[in-house]
């Protein structure tokens, strides 16, 4: 926690190529969260948003007369053969939880970058947003595409245009040491 | 004649159902609230201490707003304990029933409930068997309410080990995490059952996670140490705490089975009992 976060506004540009994993990213301007539905309908109708140097917050809030009362990230890797569509059309950013697999993480490549946002963090969320739309809300309220306007939401960088994965690196670790400990047998498949 | 609707215990476990199921979703326990200031205070990882730093501002901000720590509301989970002169009738599953169709709406909640194959979202958080509603007898009349998250439910395990495998449930616990990595939200609270049947397995999983979390027996320490071995750390980043506490609940069981079941719970382990007044 030594050096100060990178602060950051959308639309994105070039500046998003200059992070690295684990650099700490204070987040302002509009993003628009989206889960599987709107993911699925935006790859088949076409984005209903301009998608240069946009963000994708990975998230189902709960809305309530026109405020956002809790919006926390959701698992970013049900979006994973999902994403692709986006960064080739400008997305330079995705917020979320648990990480992405390789194929974003190739596809994020000299492009743009994952977020990460602590799960369950739906409160502190909240209060650095503002509700200013929404698209396809016939999808429901966890799946539709809520426009909203963060003022400096606190997130660490977990897949960098490099092709540097933190989530991937602990991913390995624990594996690794998996493998050491289990020389028993039985971990639930006989 | 009156109707079971407005029966005065009906009326007063609806009411108490709303305020555990409110409680519960904004206000963290406090043994849980402890074991979390304890590991943020211990984590040595700078990415892992900004996790803990949000998850601690997150907890502050709940309680000062009064809105859910988190988006995710769960699924209903509710353990009635009922004493001898409440008459255990269809009424009392009604109530429970009206005070998660309250909370969803006035707290808010998230309608999250949805029919299993056709996906259509019931809009109130009720559903055929939901709440799912656990009832046993006691001296008071109390409604618990566990609301339980999909990320980290989704990520839950249950198995029949050989028998002679005993030492292998260590290892089971520990590759149920190694499988979860980042999805169900760590820092984790583990709920493990051993022993009854494939289904009372599960239920004692869940059970486990309402036991107080800041004490840990040998045996549990020892499980929740190999976990954390793994190194997954807060939300898959990396870090020391993958687990923050992990609670066994035993039964007996058939000499040719040993099942075991692991019920992954998110650092947010909300849980809250009120006492019905009657």
């Amino acid at each position: 926690m030594s050096t100060r976060p990178v602060q950051l506004r959308t639309p994105l540009g070039e500046e998003v190529l200059a992070l690295h994993a684990r650099d700490r990213v204070e987040l302002s301007g509009i993003v628009y969260t989206a889960r599987d539905e709107a993911h699925l309908r935006m790859q088949e109708k076409g984005i209903p948003f301009d998608p240069k140097g946009a963000v994708i917050y990975h998230c189902g809030p709960v809305i309530q007369e026109n405020k956002v009362i809790a919006a926390g990230p959701t698992t970013s890797a049900r979006m994973n053969e999902l994403s692709g569509f986006l960064i080739e059309k400008g997305v330079r950013g995705l917020i979320g939880k648990g990480g992405m697999g390789e194929t974003v993480r190739e596809q994020l490549r000299g492009k743009g970058v994952y977020f990460a946002f602590t799960g369950g963090c739906a409160a502190l969320a909240s209060s650095h947003m503002v509700l200013k739309g929404v698209f396809y809300e016939d999808l429901g309220m966890a799946e539709a595409v809520w426009v909203i306007e963060l003022d400096r939401l606190p997130l660490v960088v977990g897949i960098d245009a490099h092709g540097n994965d933190i989530f991937g690196a602990a991913r390995t670790n624990a594996e690794r040491v998996f493998r050491s400990y289990s020389a028993t047998p039985c971990t639930g498949r006989q | 004649m009156k109707t079971p609707d407005d029966t005065p215990i009906h009326t007063a476990l609806a009411d108490a159902t709303f305020r555990a199921y409110r409680e519960a979703v904004i206000r963290l326990p406090p043994d849980v609230l402890k074991v979390i200031g304890r590991a943020a205070e211990a984590e040595t990882s700078p990415v892992a201490r900004g996790e803990f730093a949000n998850i601690l501002k997150n907890i502050e901000v709940a309680d000062e707003l009064g809105v859910p720590l988190c988006q995710d509301t769960g699924i209903p989970v509710v353990y009635l304990t009922i004493p001898p002169d409440v008459p255990l009738t269809q009424s009392l599953y009604d109530a429970v029933a009206e005070g998660v169709r309250r909370a969803t709406k006035e707290v808010p909640l998230r309608p999250n409930v949805v029919d299993p194959l056709s996906r259509h979202n019931t809009k109130d958080n009720t559903g055929a068997g939901i709440p799912a509603i656990h009832v046993r007898p006691g001296d008071k009349f109390t409604v618990t309410v566990l609301p339980k998250g999909a990320g980290a439910e989704n990520s839950s395990r249950t198995a029949m080990l050989l028998p002679s495998h005993v030492y292998g449930i260590e290892g089971f616990v520990v590759e149920t995490m190694l499988h979860a990595e980042g999805k169900p939200c760590p820092p984790v609270f583990l709920g493990v059952g051993i022993g009854g049947t494939f289904d009372l397995a599960a239920a004692l999983a869940k059970e486990a996670l309402l036991l107080p979390v800041d004490t840990m027996t040998e045996f549990e320490q020892q499980i929740c140490t190999s976990v954390n071995k793994l190194g997954i750390g807060p939300m898959g980043l990396g870090g020391d705490f993958t687990a923050l506490a992990v609670k066994v609940k035993t039964a007996g069981c058939h000499t040719a089975s040993l099942p075991v079941a692991v019920n992954v719970q998110c650092w947010a382990n909300r849980h809250s009992t009120v006492e019905v007044k009657r």
